[in-house]
């Protein structure tokens, strides 16, 4: 024996520079963990920080919610209906997942459980390359390419509006909404569909009565996350919906929603104004619509796994 | 709903009608993908169609002039570099971190899952309210005032949950058996973790933060208040100067500079893309290659 | 103390102090009790072969002489464990408590590291530097783990990518490259082939004058070939432990040992 057995057990007592390096790592990344829901705190913090002044004064919940006259920078009465921006996000929001939902959730179940090796691979990484183009790219084309698209197809007199805004939309988030779909469905343990397949089933029996049922929840997240998605996106609604504050009668009216009147209206507002604290109060509103969003998302996924278990 | 498959498919044959339904199904869900796709890429083959033209060496490496109706795109370029850089510097460490934490350490507890909950909604918070965050906290709060280092750390905030995430899985990814063995010879966590997981794990990592770059490079909304500039002649000279950015840039010439020539605007749009989609890809292109290079 | 030690090549004996004692050991996962009450002593330099069928609880009696409950969730340890003489809930250091202590499970894990640098890491992580030691124990602990012949010309190439045999054969290399004054094995021969199996037999042997060796085994002819002293564990319980002569000559404290040594359940 080379070392003493008594003399190494000492080492049971000491605390060396690994141990101490070990203890130190353990801490740092602590704190890293930590810092997701400190960032997310503060996040909240700092809106309401600039925006309860607004709320605590001049909100008024019946204007804010009732009245579409969004007038924060009138000389005679200055209001704050947030309404129509409401409507505007809603609009687009709603048209975007007409538009998105059908097409996501068939592309994922030919992704998932049509398609096979080469043809789905190419897939996957086209849609993954879809879901990576900028939000400011996207509002370009609708601004420079489907405007004009618009306006010639349907005989209108201007192509910025809820159409051109939904379809970009819907073609932006449609790509997640894929990605998010087609983990749920492969989620689905595939002893399902093999039992079912079987029973002499045929592929689209199996999708339509065992995995699209299994997967239920998945599916559901994957829409809410979509429409959280849309409902939080800017520079398209910016840049292709119009701008115009409006409660729209048809697709082809302009509108306005709530992210692109903050990114219209922040760069002209002296801080601490009463508009400045007002768009921040908006903020405060998105805030909180996309937090249930994504809990609610979370609640339907942490269900299914549940039950998996 | 619940029923079993049995009864779902007792005296079910497999019959011409059935593989007729099958068939229109299969290519009814086909056209469907292939209508998401398809459209795109025809509006990013438009975009080179009308853009092409206007890029040259000269273009890149220029700054706008008359008015941003001529000229070059260097100072966006430029800018974009430098936030993309900084927001990696801000949030690489802190999101490893994260990830480490979540991957080796966290039991599974209330903590954790409020973590996780946290990065979802990180994800999930609108860009425009990062922005309003980053004017709050950046801007006016720590009194960086509109600077590169205000808008990289809005970013980074914002891209953090990429890093995690793309982290924590790469981590995942090696087995538990090779960190028991390593504990079970008197390794400690940090010791297994810096000697085995990270480096079987550190092409995940690299993959993740291309595709961080990417994602920051494309965002405008978050630096729109907190560091961007319409229009600055110099590149800036350090992180408390504005400056500006490509996708900044886009939304200027697209909205704001009516009389500029057709192909300036789809030129700045075919070169952010075109960064955003390469560096997607190379992200993409390397993971597929660390797949394909069996280690256990 | 120092005068309890065994000299080097000394043969176990029971007057020394034991190595590892064991008191009362009661190992729990959840709501399932995997061992009971157990009251069990290691000597210096015996190698203690531990016998029974599956699910008796040996695994779980060699998870705890580690301290692995700190990583196996829902894995609860009761009890009194000394090393030498220390409880081991009380050490400051758990690694340094771990790094004295070697073992090798059924299922063998090479490193993804290569050869050398599964079998450098312990010495590395304790501190050794110097290439040409690092060499030589590499070498050592490799030509013990009857593995140096097969793998002396790739020593660069991927320890996980070996077969399971060599595997297990580097995983024991490993267990021998920190140095270990006990020496923990839970059914070593499942992955490899009869004649490496009585050649690293064949170092047991030789290893228990340096060090303790508990063997867990599967396989009671093994344990008549290699242990000093026999323990039979019955579904979480310890039924006994004796000398291996004199269990296998047929002189037990209980039938069930005699059963199951004649091959009779289990």
């Amino acid at each position: 024996m080379t070392r003493d057995a008594l003399a190494r057990s000492r080492d049971f007592d000491r605390r060396g520079a690994a141990w101490y390096m070990d203890r130190a790592v353990t801490l740092f990344v602590f704190v890293g963990g930590i810092s997701a829901i400190l960032f997310i705190v503060g996040i909240f913090a700092f809106i309401a920080r600039e925006g309860f002044g607004f709320v605590f004064t001049e909100f008024d919940a019946g204007e804010f919610f009732g009245s579409i006259a969004w007038r924060p920078t009138s000389m005679i009465e200055r209001t704050y209906g947030a309404l129509a921006l409401i409507v505007g996000t809603a609009s687009i929001t709603g048209l975007a997942m007409v538009v998105s939902i059908p097409f996501s959730l068939a592309a994922a179940v030919f992704i998932g459980e049509f398609a096979r090796g080469r043809t789905r691979e190419t897939l996957k990484v086209l849609v993954e390359l879809l879901a990576a183009i900028p939000s400011v790219v996207w509002g370009f084309i609708g601004l420079s390419i489907m405007n004009p698209l618009i306006i010639d197809t349907f005989g209108v007199p201007i192509g910025l509006n809820v159409l051109n805004a939904g379809v970009i939309l819907g073609l932006m988030a449609a790509p997640i909404m894929t990605t998010i779909a087609e983990d749920a469905l492969k989620a689905v343990p595939d002893g399902y569909r093999e039992a079912a397949e079987a029973l002499g089933a045929t592929r689209w029996q199996v999708i339509r009565k065992v995995v699209i049922p299994a997967a239920r929840n998945g599916l559901v997240a994957a829409v809410l996350l979509g429409v959280g998605r849309g409902f939080g996106e800017t520079m398209v609604v910016l840049m292709a919906s119009g701008h115009a504050i409006n409660l729209p009668d048809s697709v082809f009216d302009s509108v306005r929603a709530l992210t692109a009147t903050i990114a219209a209206e922040l760069g002209e507002t002296a801080v601490g104004s009463e508009h400045y604290q007002a768009l921040f109060t908006l903020g405060i509103l998105l805030f909180a619509v996309t937090f249930a969003i994504n809990l609610t998302a979370d609640v339907i996924v942490r269900g299914i796994r549940r039950k998996g278990r | 709903m619940t029923t079993a498959p049995m009864e779902l498919f007792a005296g079910t044959p497999r019959n011409a009608r059935d593989h007729r339904v099958e068939w229109l199904v299969r290519t009814l869900l086909g056209m469907m993908t292939a209508l998401l796709i398809v459209p795109v890429v025809i509006v990013l083959a438009l975009l080179v169609v009308r853009g092409g033209s206007a890029i040259s060496w000269e273009f890149l490496t220029t700054p706008p002039v008359d008015g941003m109706t001529a000229g070059g795109i260097l100072p966006a370029l430029v800018g974009t570099v430098w936030l993309v850089a900084v927001a990696l510097v801000a949030s690489v460490p802190v999101g490893v971190a994260a990830a480490v934490y979540l991957s080796e350490y966290a039991p599974d507890n209330w903590l954790t899952r409020s973590i996780n909950l946290a990065i979802i909604n990180l994800a999930g918070v609108p860009s425009i309210v990062h922005a309003l965050f980053g004017v709050g906290a950046f801007v006016l709060f720590f009194r960086f005032g509109t600077s590169i280092l205000a808008a990289s750390l809005t970013l980074a905030v914002m891209t953090l949950p990429v890093v995690i995430v793309s982290t924590r899985e790469s981590l995942q990814a090696v087995p538990r058996a090779f960190r028991e063995a390593c504990w079970n010879m008197g390794a400690t966590r940090w010791q297994t973790i810096r000697r085995i997981v990270l480096p079987n794990a550190v092409s995940g990592i690299l993959t993740g933060i291309i595709l961080e770059v990417s994602r920051t490079s494309g965002e405008t909304a978050p630096i729109m208040f907190t560091g961007a500039a319409f229009f600055l002649p110099f590149l800036p000279q350090g992180v408390l100067d504005q400056t500006m950015a490509m996708s900044l840039h886009l939304f200027v010439i697209a909205t704001q500079v009516p009389d500029a020539p057709d192909a300036l605007p789809f030129g700045v749009a075919l070169v952010l893309i075109s960064m955003v989609l390469a560096m997607n890809a190379l992200s993409i292109g390397f993971r597929i290659y660390v797949r394909g290079r069996k280690k256990w | 103390m120092v005068a309890g030690i065994a000299p080097n090549g000394a043969e176990a004996s029971a007057d020394a102090p034991p190595k590892v004692v064991v008191q009362n050991l009661t190992i729990r996962y959840g709501s399932h009790v995997a061992l009971h009450g157990l009251d069990l002593s290691v000597r210096r330099n015996e190698i203690l072969g531990i016998i029974g069928p599956a699910g008796s609880g040996k695994t779980s009696f060699l998870r705890a002489l580690n301290r692995m409950d700190e990583f196996i969730p829902e894995m609860e340890v009761e009890g009194r464990i000394t090393f030498d003489g220390r409880d081991i809930r009380r050490v400051r250091n758990v690694y340094a408590l771990r790094s004295r202590i070697g073992v090798v499970f059924p299922l063998p894990v090479g490193l993804p590291l290569t050869v050398y640098e599964n079998v450098a890491l312990a010495p590395r992580l304790r501190g050794v530097r110097k290439g040409s030691e690092l060499d030589e124990i590499v070498e050592r602990c490799l030509r013990r783990a009857a593995l140096w012949e097969e793998v002396k010309d790739r020593l660069d190439s991927l320890g996980s990518l070996l077969s399971g045999g060599q595997q297990q054969r580097l995983t024991i290399a490993r267990a021998l490259s920190q140095e270990p004054d006990l020496l923990l094995l839970d059914e070593f021969s499942i992955a490899v082939d009869p004649v490496t199996t009585m050649r690293i037999e064949d170092v047991l042997k030789e290893l228990k004058h340096e060090m303790s060796i508990v063997l867990v085994t599967n396989l009671v002819q093994q344990a008549r070939r290699l242990a000093d002293r026999t323990a039979f564990f019955l579904t979480g319980e310890h039924v006994e432990t004796s000398d291996t002569a004199r269990i296998f000559s047929g002189i037990v404290k209980d039938p069930r040992t005699h059963d199951y040594i004649e091959g009779r359940f289990g």
